[in-house]
């Protein structure tokens, strides 16, 4: 459960979706621990309420959040946190990009669409990203140029397909995501 | 908008309200304790223990052996991470806990960890 003793860095990387895109899935397939779940209360405003006011109605809500470990050398260890994708989350967005390597973007290509509001948070809060397409099972491959011309990508922005489920496809996603973070540094 | 906000509540609310798990003290400021910050209890934290309150104990003894990142110790005891956030700052006043904080982005230290994390991937996963 502990992390060795020799490890004193920690980084982090966001994998960000929609509702069931598979982020936990993604997190369980490559996490060394069981995903854990944080759970924590964020404000939010209640929206078509009091416009006029100036004080609009503010809520509390309980948010669970899904994430898992990797040790990566004996001095680095690597968190992986699921991030909702919807708006009213954003709050948590601050505090969970900053620092953060970067984010793996889960898309289901039936539903492109739904990942608009997630790229757009992510490209709020400044951060690196790369896509990876989940491919479902039963669900018909689209060629990846389709996918980027969807969802509006720039040219270096990489896309790949992944199965989350499978360990090794859900880390080459990864390794995308740091191959471009690490092309954009030299 | 809001059709059963009782019901997410329920999910975390411990039978005493949190202002008494934290004895009153407000958030510190967020920067203070990341998800990714680790901590491990001080040498000899475990005599003074006895002083705690049942929350502060169930911190403190998690981490007793080791680091753990902030986010498995709100994971690992339920708390709420806010609670986790107040009560490691109670027990690092007391000197009870240490920490090692994230490192802040700079370029440099990006390349090497991200050269890092890349070999561990690779290593790994035998991409």
């Amino acid at each position: 459960m502990y992390l060795d003793s020799g490890v004193s860095t920690a980084v982090k990387i966001l994998v960000v979706g929609h509702f069931g895109v598979g982020k936990t899935t993604c997190i369980g397939s490559i996490s060394e621990i069981e995903p854990l779940r944080t759970e924590e209360e964020i404000t939010e405003a209640s929206i078509g309420f009091d416009d006029l006011s100036g004080t609009p109605d503010k809520t509390t809500t309980t948010v669970a959040m899904d994430f898992g470990r990797l040790t990566i050398s004996d001095e680095v260890v690597l968190y992986l946190f699921g991030t909702p994708g919807q708006e009213r989350f954003k709050e948590m967005w601050e505090e969970l990009s900053r620092g953060a390597l970067g984010a793996l973007v889960l898309v289901d290509p039936e539903r492109l669409s739904d990942s608009f509001p997630v790229l757009d948070l992510v490209e709020r809060f400044g951060l690196t990203y790369a896509i990876g397409v989940n491919h479902f099972d039963g669900t018909t491959t689209y060629p990846l140029s389709e996918v980027r011309e969807a969802l509006n990508l720039s040219a270096e922005t990489p896309v790949v397909t992944c199965d989350v489920r499978d360990q090794r496809s859900a880390a080459q996603a990864l390794i995308t995501l740091v191959n471009h973070l690490l092309s954009l540094i030299d | 908008m809001r059709d059963e906000p009782d019901h997410d509540l329920e999910l975390t609310s411990p039978l005493v309200p949190l202002f008494v798990i934290t004895n009153g003290r407000s958030l510190p400021p967020e920067h203070v304790y990341e998800r990714t910050t680790l901590v491990s209890a001080h040498e000899g934290a475990s005599a003074a223990a006895r002083t705690l309150s049942p929350e502060a104990r169930l911190v403190l003894d998690l981490v007793m052996d080791g680091f753990l990142s902030v986010a498995e110790v709100a994971a690992h005891t339920h708390l709420p991470l806010g609670i986790v956030r107040i009560l490691l700052a109670e027990l690092e006043e007391s000197g009870l806990v240490i920490t090692r904080k994230p490192v802040p982005r700079a370029e440099r230290a990006d390349r090497e960890l991200l050269n890092a994390v890349l070999d561990g991937l690779k290593a790994r996963f035998g991409a």
